[in-house]
């Protein structure tokens, strides 16, 4: 018999999530399945709703042919995107009218970044105002974005104090010094200064960054030392090293760390470090590993299990295994080697984009590859892309097309299934990567398909 | 008699079909093994005398979920062209060929993310070193494996954590095994010690003969000091105590099954644990399926392995696989799906099984295994019943901790969600954390303090928790509960037994 559900959401990053507790507080009973361990833990932990409006247009008009694939033909050229954007909202009417932003409202975006901030509580800021934050992220870039861990709060580009950055010479993915670098050069209302300090040396060189966090949420003793107060004693030295346009010397008011300031206990770290230092202390959100993305994980996981809905993870949903007049009823799942069918009422596919692996391609073409629903895309291999790596790629909104509940449809804009709804990665017409708007459009696309799948299971 | 069933394991009128020598039939047929290679490792094992011309003859499968297969995916030995097929040729002697495996690799961490010990022990490079970066290394004749494979526990949340279909585990397994058997001196003390812990069945058989005798000797205290003194086995751990009547012998007195029941069969793998130290465990999925009108085989069994992969030790693992399959195969030609109550076994006999080893009829085996709580979920409705038998009499609360083996075969939650609407029961989920024993990994004196770190984050969401009793499907993650909490601790198989009055 099929493990039954009113609505059973595929996958288990954010969009997951959102039509999870979305049609859970619709009243349905919800079941996720996801394969893997969520991809939230590769996730910076900012939550980003709408930076830049990128050009859809080339500067000057594309020559004809296909694109030159790296060869020294007249390549083309794009305009900068449109951005920083102050204000996410401000900026939708100018996307293209397939972008999930348009086709399910600005309302969504709105209502998913309030059920956002309902579920994150306390570990997350933004939510007092529309406009974008702008937060340093660790390549020395700043990002426009709308909601981000309360670790990261002193450390906004708008805030005009000064700040000193410390890095650690045995994590070599980050460089204190060229971050501070990039930050002045971009310049922000504020001087900073990178130190290289001696902290993660006592660990062995490739220590994880799980086990230098695990040692800070333990206090665990490093060489006789706390490990806490043995990281203050090595960035004390350097509170002075800010040298302001006039040559004067800042006490600074705030020192940034790379995110691994403690696991289940960051608050206590943070603050300690804080105490001990005489400044605030603020995390710079890093690429994976991310402890943002695992600590914004568990919280989820946390409020979803809170809402009642029942979640697994570790098989895949491998298949359609019934289906009658234009309705999906049981999926298979793939349980290491036999199927067993889940039916549910509605279901809710967020499996991600291409990275996420919801999205499936070869030489042949783009695919879906668990429910097989349609993907825009042209015939010829040579114009899922253009030539300039930061223009308009084609490649970047591939995806399933929904039509206004959500449902995605086939070429010629017909419904495929009337109870599948999609959301997240999965769902093309944005650039999420240009615009910055992953995480928006998964809190908006998830919390309307979770609603429409939860009226569709009502009925 | 040989029955066929259908896939889905309902015999329904099957019962007369027998295979037809025209081939009619061209679906898997339980039963009857398909893969029909010769028995040989797929993994590096060479048997004494055996040239090193055994190679490459991985499985149907050779990820750990379907998403990659390896070069040789599905190839039959027997029929490949020595000189046609390139990727495998490329390494001489018989590894498993995982190249494929290695390049879906993009490195993102999340496998070291989610490891438990590189958590808590800098020293250990983590599972993406362990796996594909290890894997391209030992490629080259002059580079050793890297010892520190012996530090990986063996809990295969990597494989759960990897995006990407990397068969991790697999990975590991292969290194280690080689590792052991390659660099290891047979004669050190680490290398006795560990082939002991991992033959647990050995030692509980013989301590199960005089029970009360060997609960006592195993855990008085100048023993323990010699044992962790000349073994390396840390003197803070309590031996399990050994039941008086194991629960073979019960079965046996008993007179086997009470339920006939040609349509709804299982074989019932308990492995070591529930044989020897827990057979109440193994009492209670007999009742619980009873209830639901299961005819329950015990077939003859061994080790699953689990211990011997986490220890290397591949032979011995392969050695008792054999007997394993081969009664398993006769059990499922009976129409009967396997089921366990150990989450590591039914892993092990899923997974592991065809990663490493080809024997005769090992896919089929792996295909008709279920965890015991799964099958019913899968199968019955294990809601209605519960509803319908109305809840405990008096209230029960939990600490429930999933096994890192329940949480790569999609189970982690299912205890928690079978009991989450019957009356009395309280039942809380202690985390995501390790318990940090896997198995024999916090059975080894110089693990034991990294064991109990891993752990600490369990033992302190148990006290948390309002249960004053904890509960889990792994027998050693329940030793570890206990250990750090001295709490007692069920499975749920018990519970459920008391929940359905069965």
């Amino acid at each position: 018999m099929a493990i039954n559900s009113d609505v059973l959401v595929i996958g288990g990053g954010l969009a997951a999530i959102t039509a999870a507790v979305s049609a859970a507080r619709e009243g349905a009973d919800v079941r996720l399945v996801s394969h893997k361990s969520s991809t939230l833990r590769q996730a910076s932990g900012l939550i980003d709703a709408l930076g830049y409006v990128p050009a859809t247009e080339p500067a000057k008009p594309l020559r004809d042919g296909p694109p030159t694939a790296g060869r020294n033909l007249d390549r083309d050229e794009w305009p900068d995107p449109e951005g920083p954007l102050a204000d996410p909202f401000e900026g939708i009417d100018r996307l293209p009218e397939s972008h999930p932003y348009r086709v399910v409202g600005s309302d969504a975006l709105r209502e998913g970044l309030d059920l956002f901030d309902d579920l994150a509580g306390d570990a997350y800021r933004g939510g007092h105002t529309d406009r974008n934050a702008l937060v340093p992220t660790f390549g020395g870039a700043v990002k426009p974005t709308a909601r981000y861990p309360a670790a990261a709060e002193a450390g906004l580009a708008s805030d005009d104090r000064p700040m000193l950055v410390v890095g650690f010479r045995s994590l070599t993915e980050y460089d204190a010094r060229a971050f501070a670098g990039r930050l002045e050069a971009a310049g922000v209302p504020f001087d900073a200064a990178g130190a290289e300090v001696e902290f993660a040396e006592a660990f062995r060189a490739d220590a994880k960054i799980t086990r230098l966090a695990k040692a800070l949420d333990h206090d665990e003793e490093i060489d006789g030392v706390p490990a806490r107060e043995a990281l203050a004693k090595a960035v004390a030295p350097h509170l002075h090293d800010v040298v302001d346009e006039a040559g004067g010397v800042d006490r600074v008011e705030r020192v940034g760390f790379p995110a691994f300031l403690g696991d289940d206990r960051g608050e206590e770290v943070r603050e300690e470090l804080a105490d001990r230092l005489g400044a605030d202390v603020f995390e710079i959100p890093m690429g994976p590993p991310s402890l943002p993305g695992l600590r914004l994980e568990d919280r989820l996981f946390d409020a979803v299990d809170a809402e009642g809905v029942r979640f697994e993870t570790g098989n895949p949903v491998v298949g359609v295994e019934s289906a009658t007049d234009g309705r999906v009823e049981t999926v298979a799942v793939d349980r290491k080697g036999r199927t067993a069918p889940y039916g549910a009422d509605a279901f809710v596919l967020a499996t991600g984009g291409l990275v996420g692996k919801g999205l499936d391609s070869d030489r042949e073409g783009v695919r879906e590859p668990v429910l097989d629903l349609h993907v825009d895309q042209p015939d010829d291999r040579y114009e899922w892309f253009v030539d300039d790596a930061f223009g308009d790629q084609p490649y970047a909104r591939f995806g399933v097309r929904p039509d206004e509940r959500c449902r995605p449809t086939d070429a010629e804009g017909t419904v495929q299934y009337e109870n599948v709804f999609a959301a997240g990665g999965v769902v093309g017409g944005a650039d999420a990567a240009r615009e910055k708007s992953a995480s928006g459009v998964s809190l908006a696309t998830g919390l309307a398909a979770g609603r429409q799948a939860a009226t569709e299971a009502n009925q | 008699m040989t029955r066929h069933t259908d896939d889905d394991g309902d015999a329904g009128e099957s019962n007369e079909a027998t295979e037809s020598s025209d081939g009619g039939y061209e679906g898997p047929t339980p039963g009857v093994p398909e893969s029909g290679r010769d028995e040989q490792p797929s993994v590096f094992v060479p048997d004494e005398g055996e040239a090193a011309e055994t190679d490459a003859t991985a499985g149907d499968r050779a990820a750990t979920d379907g998403g990659v297969e390896s070069a040789s995916a599905g190839a039959d030995s027997t029929e490949l062209d020595p000189d046609a097929y390139d990727p495998v040729d490329v390494f001489p002697g018989g590894d498993l060929d995982l190249r494929e495996g290695a390049d879906s690799c993009y490195k993102c961490t999340s496998c070291d993310t989610s490891c438990p010990v590189a958590e808590v022990d800098d020293e250990f490079p983590g599972p993406k070193f362990q796996g594909p970066e290890q894997w391209r290394l030992k490629r080259k004749d002059d580079h050793d494996i890297d010892e520190s494979i012996t530090s990986c526990s063996n809990c295969m949340r990597c494989d759960d954590a990897c995006p990407s279909g990397v068969p991790l585990s697999q990975m590991h397994n292969e290194a280690r095994g080689q590792f052991v058997e390659r660099q290891m001196e047979k004669l050190s003390v680490e290398y006795i010690r560990n082939r002991v812990l991992a033959n647990y069945r050995t030692s509980a058989s013989l301590a199960s003969m005089f029970p009360r005798t060997a609960s006592f000797a195993m855990n008085f205290g100048p023993a323990r000091w010699a044992m962790e003194k000349v073994m390396g086995i840390p003197k803070e751990r309590d031996f399990p105590e050994f039941a008086t009547e194991t629960f073979r012998e019960w079965w046996k007195a008993r007179g086997g099954a009470q339920v006939e029941n040609p349509d709804k069969r299982v074989a019932y793998f308990h492995g070591c644990y529930s044989n020897y130290n827990t057979p109440e465990v193994g009492k209670a999925l007999v009742s619980v399926y009873e209830h639901f009108g299961y005819e329950v085989m015990v077939p003859p069994q061994k080790c699953s392995g689990t211990p011997m992969f986490a220890n290397g030790m591949l032979k011995d693992a392969r050695r008792h696989a054999e007997t394993n399959v081969e009664n398993l195969v006769e059990a499922i030609a009976d129409g009967a799906d396997v089921i366990a109550s150990c989450t590591s076994c039914s892993l092990s006999l899923r997974q592991e099984y065809p990663e490493l080893f080809d024997l005769h009829g090992i896919d089929d085996v792996a295909e008709h295994t279920f965890e015991a709580l799964e099958y019913l979920r899968i199968h019955e409705d294990l809601e209605e019943a519960l509803d319908e038998a109305g809840g405990l009499d008096d209230e029960r609360a939990f600490a429930y901790h999933a096994p890192c083996h329940a949480r790569n075969q999609g189970l982690s939650r299912q205890a928690v969600e079978t009991f989450r609407d019957v009356d009395g029961v309280k039942m809380e989920d202690v985390g995501d954390s390790c318990s940090g024993i896997s198995g024999t990994y916090g059975w080894k004196e110089e693990k034991y303090e990294k064991s109990m770190e891993i752990g600490a984050e369990m033992f302190e969401h148990m006290e948390d928790a309002e249960g004053e009793v904890g509960m889990t499907e792994c027998p050693t993650c329940a030793m570890q509960m206990e250990h750090g909490t001295g709490y007692e601790i069920e499975h749920p198989l018990q519970l459920l037994e008391d929940a359905l009055g069965a």
